[in-house]
């Protein structure tokens, strides 16, 4: 796709970096035509890409995580990537209420899943998980916008 | 009984104990940080009043995530080996459709003000 704009974020792992990841990438997204609950569907999906690296990634204290964003105006592709443990059973996790922990709900993927069009996990033990969502924005779609925006931008 | 309990910058909760519902006021962004303070403050809240009914008031929460869905439903486990419950109240546009989709309204009732929750409890 024809990359509009792009955004990098490296940040350690840790549970306050959820909100910086999310309040970034809902401020990259609202630059497409997203309705308002397509933008908290987008932040929900972020916070669970993020939080999962917080919390199941670096066992032995927080590693780097990686969020990248590209846009062409009409599709959103966001890759979030940590370097820590990795999955085991990529099929295992993604199944809903699958948590070995009774404060979580296992819905995490099942959220990016939801919330996004398209979802790729990939994952090897002891090398890291990534997690490329996409989502195109129906709004945006309209070439005519493109096409105003254009006209006034040779205008100027 | 009042007490306003605020840590962090992530959420506000403010706390009060009606008859025998404890009354908990939910503010900003429901996520890890959040779920974690919120865990700690009500558990402390539960343990001090003894109550069976914990209303949750979430109309003034912008934001949840999975991480704060299981702080609610962690409550709702401690409440339910009591025999208490959890009520929810005022989930707005951005919590509403979350809570639908994880399943946790099938055993946790919602009503849309207080007035309502404590009239029904």
């Amino acid at each position: 796709m024809e990359v509009r704009n792009t955004m990098q974020l490296e940040i350690p792992a840790v549970p306050e970096n959820v909100g910086v990841a999310r309040l970034a990438l809902g401020s990259f997204a609202s630059q497409l035509n997203f309705t308002l609950a397509e933008l908290d569907e987008i932040k929900v999906a972020v916070s669970e890409a993020v939080t999962n690296s917080v919390v199941h990634a670096y066992p032995e204290g927080p590693g780097p995580v990686v969020v990248t964003a590209e846009h062409d105006g009409r599709e959103l592709m966001i890759r979030v990537r940590d370097s820590g443990k990795g999955i085991a059973d990529v099929a295992q996790a993604r199944q809903p209420s699958f948590s070995t922990d009774p404060e979580r709900m296992g819905l995490g993927f099942v959220f990016m899943d939801s919330f996004m069009d398209q979802l790729e996990v990939e994952s090897r033990p002891g090398q890291g998980t990534t997690v490329t969502m996409r989502k195109r924005c129906q709004a945006g779609q309209q070439p005519q916008a493109a096409a105003e925006e254009g006209s006034a931008r040779s205008g100027g | 009984m009042a007490e306003v309990a605020k840590g962090g910058t992530a959420v506000a909760i403010e706390q009060h104990l009606t008859g025998r519902t404890l009354v908990v006021r939910l503010q900003g962004e429901l996520d890890l940080v959040a779920a974690e303070e919120f865990r700690r403050e009500v558990e402390k809240a539960l343990d001090q009043s003894g109550a069976r009914t914990l209303l949750l008031n979430l109309s003034q929460v912008s934001f949840i995530d999975s991480s704060g869905l299981g702080a609610i439903l962690g409550r709702y486990r401690r409440m339910s080996q009591q025999q208490g419950r959890v009520i929810l109240v005022g989930a707005g546009a951005a919590v509403l459709p979350i809570l639908e989709l994880s399943g946790l309204l099938r055993i946790i009732a919602h009503y849309e003000t207080e007035h309502q929750a404590l009239a029904a409890s």
